[in-house]
């Protein structure tokens, strides 16, 4: 019944419709009421959103941000793992050793994307003397602390990528051995 | 390679691989969003609250315009105290631990930015034109609010009306996104596992996907991962103690400047908003107003009326504080009685010698005057206050948001704004 009051009747043949004609709305009374209560809402706050001189300016960070998230960042980011994954040997384990560069490299390009501000700004002397003055901190790190954040995001991948690796090894090797043995014991 | 047609466009739906999309993982960020998002608005308007906008004529209001948007405003309280340190940590910290959950919600439903027909229907339209209001609302809040933390003002106008009523239209589109999909994300859930591709009623299930390189539970991982990183670089500057240590790359984090007891977290220097050393020096006086009275004090009058001590955080409105510091000065109240207003003292207007700042007038509330702990602090552990914490005195009051913990404080007008 809910489903019916938002998405409207079974899409293109409605039961008490003239067979093949799609109505015009497509969606359910519901649907309808909640758009036009959502766009009152946003229309009331995006009047005071706007009010400021500078509006096309709010207007082009609004829709550009969805933009240029849709249409650069993602592509990007897409395009890097694909990368990655093609770059790593095809195999067995492949699907796991792809993982412990990812992880890595994601949450270190996150780090980067959130905190890029600081971090671009601490290579720049004007930005370092405006912050220092601001809140009597130290500005010229962050570049360095992102650096080794990621230094050691990718020593603890590599770490454990060197333990499973070991483990495996053993466990295959200890494998063999009882299998030997429980050659041996039949053959004798 | 096979016969892979030579080019296929993002409108097709074979151009989209991933055999991580579908309406599980979709649903299970979503419901994460649900929950955090709701946390943010939430936190974000008592935010608002706290600054009390709607005192003195809107004095402390950045966003006087608002109209029916402020009806749920109430006067913000003064215990505990910690509380808006809580509130706005919160605030902060989520919404940058939630940055990766919201990129991987937008990557989870790309493919639907291209299907094609473009438009099926009216009610299609209207609701493409919401989701633009939603994505473009979702990352607009993100960018005004991730910057904001970092001092790095670039946007549009002043933050606060470009972070407010950003949020109201975004909560416009983002409540009707949850009414509308909160039965297929109910039901992706319980079903627990997505439909083939010929079955799929979300469009989001790939025609023709590659061979997987992580589970759909490995992906998740990944961005809590990425999660966790942001949250403990971050979560530091608002929690402090041995925790600000690891904040390393929140603009509040990894350690506090100066030494000694006012070696704590500073908004802005004296220098930044222009207190020159001879303004604060032996010919300062506080100006106490209010009833058609005035009394003119020194630092040495202060000192010698009754001194109190409150253990009392700052709490920044970018999310960072201060651990508890033993403040000790002058009741606010006792201040009042001076000019006359003994019994019920009124709310206050609070004057700074800083030249710069949209607080350097702010006004407190009846309740934050008449509370105890409300100081006109002159010494903070044990020490005189530093420049840069506000010498020769500041205010501190529980609970409000630092700015209108007013420094370098010159003139008090009680009960006249």
């Amino acid at each position: 019944m809910r489903e019916r009051l938002v998405r409207g009747r079974a899409r293109g043949a409605g039961a008490g419709g003239a067979p093949g004609r799609r109505p015009r709305y497509g969606e359910g009374p519901l649907h309808l009421l909640l758009m036009l209560a959502s766009f009152a809402l946003a229309g009331y706050a995006g009047v005071r959103l706007l009010a400021g001189g500078q509006w096309p300016l709010v207007l082009v960070w609004f829709a550009g941000a969805a933009l240029l998230h849709d249409l650069v960042l993602l592509p990007l980011y897409a395009a890097a793992d694909r990368v990655l994954v093609r770059c790593l040997p095809e195999g067995t384990r492949h699907r796991a050793r792809t993982g412990y560069v990812r992880v890595p490299a994601a949450v270190s390009g996150l780090l980067l994307l959130v905190w890029f501000p600081l971090i671009a700004g601490s290579t720049d002397p004007a930005w370092v003397a405006h912050y220092e003055a601001t809140t009597g901190l130290p500005g010229g790190e962050f570049l360095a602390r992102w650096l080794l954040l990621t230094a050691g995001l990718f020593a603890l991948s590599a770490l454990w990528l060197l333990c499973r690796t070991v483990q495996r090894r053993l466990r295959a090797a200890s494998r063999r051995r009882s299998e030997t043995k429980q050659r041996s014991a039949d053959g004798g | 390679m096979g016969a892979h047609p030579p080019f296929t466009p993002p409108t097709s739906p074979s151009f989209w691989r991933s055999p991580l999309r579908g309406p599980w993982l979709t649903a299970v960020l979503g419901t994460v969003l649900l929950a955090g998002i709701t946390l943010l608005f939430v936190t974000g308007l008592l935010s608002y609250a706290a600054y009390n906008p709607d005192l003195a004529g809107g004095l402390n209001d950045r966003t006087p315009g608002k109209g029916l948007l402020g009806l749920y405003l109430f006067p913000w309280p003064t215990g505990p105290h910690w509380l808006y340190r809580l509130t706005q940590g919160l605030h902060v910290t989520v919404g940058v631990a939630l940055v990766p959950v919201v990129l991987a919600k937008l990557w989870s439903v790309i493919p639907k930015l291209f299907t094609l027909p473009p438009v099926r229907s009216a009610g299609h339209a209207l609701e493409r034109i919401s989701l633009l209001l939603l994505v473009g609302g979702v990352l607009f809040e993100c960018v005004t609010g991730v910057l904001n933390v970092q001092l790095e003002y670039l946007f549009p106008g002043s933050f606060y009306p470009l972070h407010f009523y950003g949020a109201w239209v975004f909560m416009a589109a983002f409540a009707t996104h949850v009414v509308l999909r909160l039965p297929r994300t109910v039901r992706a859930l319980r079903e627990g596992r997505d439909p083939r591709a010929a079955a799929d009623d979300t469009g989001l299930v790939a025609a023709r996907p590659d061979r997987p390189t992580v589970s759909r539970r490995g992906a998740l991982g990944l961005v809590g991962a990425g999660s966790l990183a942001l949250g403990l670089t971050t979560a530091g500057q608002s929690i402090g103690g041995r925790w600000r240590r690891i904040a390393l790359l929140a603009p509040h984090g990894a350690g506090e400047p100066g030494s000694g007891p006012n070696a704590f977290q500073i908004n802005k220097t004296a220098a930044a908003v222009g207190i020159r050393a001879r303004d604060t020096g032996d010919d300062w006086r506080l100006t106490v107003e209010g009833g058609g009275r005035r009394v003119r004090l020194g630092r040495a009058d202060l000192l010698a009326l009754p001194q109190h001590e409150a253990a009392l955080p700052i709490a920044c409105v970018e999310g960072w504080s201060t651990d508890d510091r033993l403040w000790s000065g002058v009741r606010l109240r006792d201040l009042a009685a001076l000019v006359g207003h003994e019994a019920e003292p009124p709310g206050v207007l609070v004057e700074s010698l800083q030249l710069h700042g949209a607080f350097r007038r702010a006004a407190l509330r009846d309740n934050q005057v008449r509370d105890p702990r409300s100081l006109l602090a002159l010494r903070v552990g044990g020490a005189e206050l530093s420049a840069d914490h506000g010498y020769p005195a500041r205010i501190i009051v529980p609970a409000a948001p630092g700015v209108l913990n007013t420094k370098w404080v010159s003139r008090l007008t009680f009960g006249e704004w």
